[in-house]
């Protein structure tokens, strides 16, 4: 049975094909404006990836904020279900997740199963999320992908202690007239990301092995802040990105 | 796309409860007689916070008012967010509930539903539900300058002690008083009997009503309860309500004689927590209904019967301040939570629905205790939904739909 699973986030939409429990392909492109074309898009783009026909997938599932849009789709599941089943598929150890996307931050529990225990979301706020670092980025004129490395020169991380956006980028002005160094201060944004997303997942009961989904994934230096918290490793697999996408092509298949 | 089946129902005029039109006809009533002018009307009136003791004021004839379901009634109508944009441009803080600024706001201005409520001729705010009154009901005390009276109630965290309820029987009296002085005659304990009976008999009617969604399928939702709600609140003590709620019951126990559900399919049982979200009343029910999933109880409307075990019928008044002090919402967290794990139980619930309430504070404090309380004692799952009762601006329709979804897949 070849299953797909397309994913359409804020800002990304992604899409996966499976064949029995194996991942055939995977193809990510930018959301947009239109995410109904978007799925679409990425859903073709992964066919032909594979160069077959889409007459040859046996059911699609939608994700993501723009599920609903999906018409090609034949079930739309929360990206919370969907990022427990890919979380378990890439990793069957995996206990917990925590999702840091564009506009929206989640954790979830699951069981042996890859069945959603409990989840918590904070999607009201920007701090916490993929946002929260863009407009950092903006105010210390740093490429956001180069974020992560330079973190890792910290020798201590500034403090930032407002949980909202407009306040913690005030203060990084003030960290940056202060003279604080760049990268203490790029340090203390992950600090600051990490407190606040481990403070939610926690209230969840999140335990070990813990995986990391999600955009932000790529950020090593958010990876270290919320290990700094979570006081455990996190597993980061290459398809971090995927998962939501990845659990859809195998929701599809149940 | 399928993400929700649609259910097809050809039972759908079935369902509908047929009580509902003679109680638009009462509450119609009720606000065209608290609206007539007062030199025809003759009565004296009165506002009166949701949770305060309304029965002396039936019995000295005297119309009381709630501000907080006309709240309801502006939330329903979706005028909240000018009314409460109009208390901000006031001055008034948006983390103020939003009852209290759309009340304050809609005094200012000729407007709202029914055009505005009726003047006051007094005010009697008791604070078992809230801090938040107080404040609220002196701004109008002031607006419209008529006396207040204030029955302060302390919070009963787990236990109620002889102090307080020396202080609260002391307040009761004092209440008597002010309504003597307020409408210049006698109190009238003959007719406070009648009222207290009334007034009991109203709550056991509505908690057997509340009790028929025990059988499977439910013959009503909470979202039903939340409608029928307004009769307990505003006309408690009354044979009206009395009268009207044994039609209501005879119409469930009807429905469950005959297996006639609210839900086409209910395979799902839930509890609701806190305030409804009176703009998005009929979204909500139908989201969770395309999801066969049946709110079967709340802890919202059931708070109107929460005191009924401290009430005495041989001495109403007697026991009243302790009654009034010890509702649902002037409890503590562990009391609250083993509330809902009893409901839960009593109405075979598979899941909790816990609607984080911005503008109420005592009501929505404690909730993640109490979630993380319910999840340990009962090992269901939960949900908690971030909304307002009124103001809009604090809804998201698509986290909303997502987390009702993500729940609704757990509980798969
Ligand atoms: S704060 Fe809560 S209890 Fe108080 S008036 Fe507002 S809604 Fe009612």
């Amino acid at each position: 049975m070849i299953t797909a699973g397309v994913d359409v986030g804020s800002i990304s939409a992604k899409a996966a094909i499976v064949q029995d429990g194996e991942l055939l392909t995977t193809c990510v492109i930018l959301t947009g404006y239109n995410s109904r074309d978007a799925g679409r898009q990425v859903y073709d783009q992964a066919l032909a990836q594979l160069t077959m026909q889409a007459g040859r997938i046996d059911k699609i599932v939608a994700t993501g904020y723009g599920r609903n849009s999906i018409d090609f789709a034949d079930k739309a599941v929360t990206e919370i279900t969907c990022h427990a089943a890919g979380a378990h598929y890439l990793d069957p150890q995996i206990r917990s997740i925590i999702d840091i996307g564009g506009q929206d931050s989640k954790a979830i529990v699951l069981d042996d199963t890859g069945r959603v225990k409990d989840f918590t979301m904070n999607d009201k706020c920007a701090a916490g999320t993929g946002r929260f670092l863009e407009v950092m980025a903006r105010a210390l004129q740093v490429d956001l992908d180069a974020f992560g490395t330079l973190s890792l020169a910290a020798d201590k991380a500034a403090p930032i202690s407002s949980l909202c956006t407009v306040f913690a980028e005030s203060e990084v002005i003030s960290l940056i007239a202060k003279g604080a160094s760049r990268v203490n201060i790029i340090a203390g944004i992950h600090a600051s990301i990490g407190a606040r997303v481990v403070s939610m997942a926690k209230r969840i009961g999140v335990r070990p092995p813990v995986m990391m989904t999600g955009g932000v994934a790529k950020n090593i230096g958010v990876v270290r802040a919320l290990e700094a918290k979570l006081a455990t490793t996190l597993r980061v697999s290459e398809y971090a990105q995927l998962t939501g996408a990845i659990g859809a092509a195998l929701l599809a298949a149940r | 796309m399928a993400s929700v089946e649609k259910i097809v129902d050809p039972d759908k005029a079935r369902r509908k409860i047929k009580a509902d039109r003679r109680m638009r006809e009462i509450m119609a009533n009720y606000y065209m007689e608290a609206k007539t002018p007062k030199a025809q009307r003759g009565k004296k009136i009165a506002w009166i916070t949701s949770g305060g003791p309304v029965e002396p004021l039936h019995a000295m004839d005297v119309i009381p008012i709630y501000p907080e379901n006309y709240g309801a009634m502006i939330g329903a109508s979706k005028m909240g967010v000018p009314l409460c944009e109009k208390s901000e441009e006031m001055g008034y803080a948006r983390d103020l509930c939003s009852y209290a600024r759309a009340d304050i706001a809609c005094a200012t201005v000729a407007g709202g539903p029914i055009g505005g409520l009726p003047e006051p001729d007094m005010l009697v705010c008791c604070n078992n539900i809230c801090g938040t009154v107080l404040k609220w009901y002196e701004v109008q005390a002031r607006y419209y300058n008529v006396p207040l009276f204030i029955l302060d109630t302390p919070i009963t965290h787990t236990t109620f002690n002889d102090d307080m309820r020396r202080y609260v029987t002391r307040q009761s009296e004092e209440y008597i008083a002010f309504l003597e002085m307020a409408c210049g005659r006698r109190f009238d304990y003959d007719r406070m009997k009648t009222v207290g009976d009334l007034s009991i008999r109203g709550q056991q009617l509505w908690q057997e009503i509340l009790d028929t969604t025990m059988h499977k399928p439910a013959p009503m939702t909470c979202f039903d309860a939340f409608f029928h709600l307004a009769m307990i609140v505003t006309l408690r003590g009354t044979q009206t309500a009395v009268d009207y709620y044994e039609m209501l019951l005879a119409e469930m126990k009807e429905r469950v004689a005959q297996g006639i559900g609210m839900l086409p399919v209910e395979k799902y049982r839930l509890v609701w927590d806190n305030l409804p979200i009176w703009y998005r009343l009929r979204w909500l029910s139908e989201k969770f209904m395309e999801r066969s999933a049946c709110l079967v109880a709340d802890t919202y409307t059931s708070g109107w019967t929460s005191w009924m075990p401290y009430v005495d019928q041989t001495d109403f008044l007697g026991f009243m301040g302790e009654s009034y002090a010890r509702i649902f919402l002037n409890s503590g967290t562990d009391l609250m939570a083993e509330n809902i794990v009893r409901m839960v139980k009593k109405y075979d619930a598979h899941g909790v629905v816990f609607h984080s309430n911005r503008s109420c504070k005592p009501y929505s404090f404690g909730q993640y205790d109490i979630q993380r309380i319910v999840q340990k004692k009962l090992g269901i799952p939960t949900l908690m939904i971030e909304a307002d009762m009124v103001d809009e601006r604090s809804f998201s329709e698509s986290q909303v739909e997502t987390r009702i979804d993500a729940f609704i897949e757990m509980l798969g």
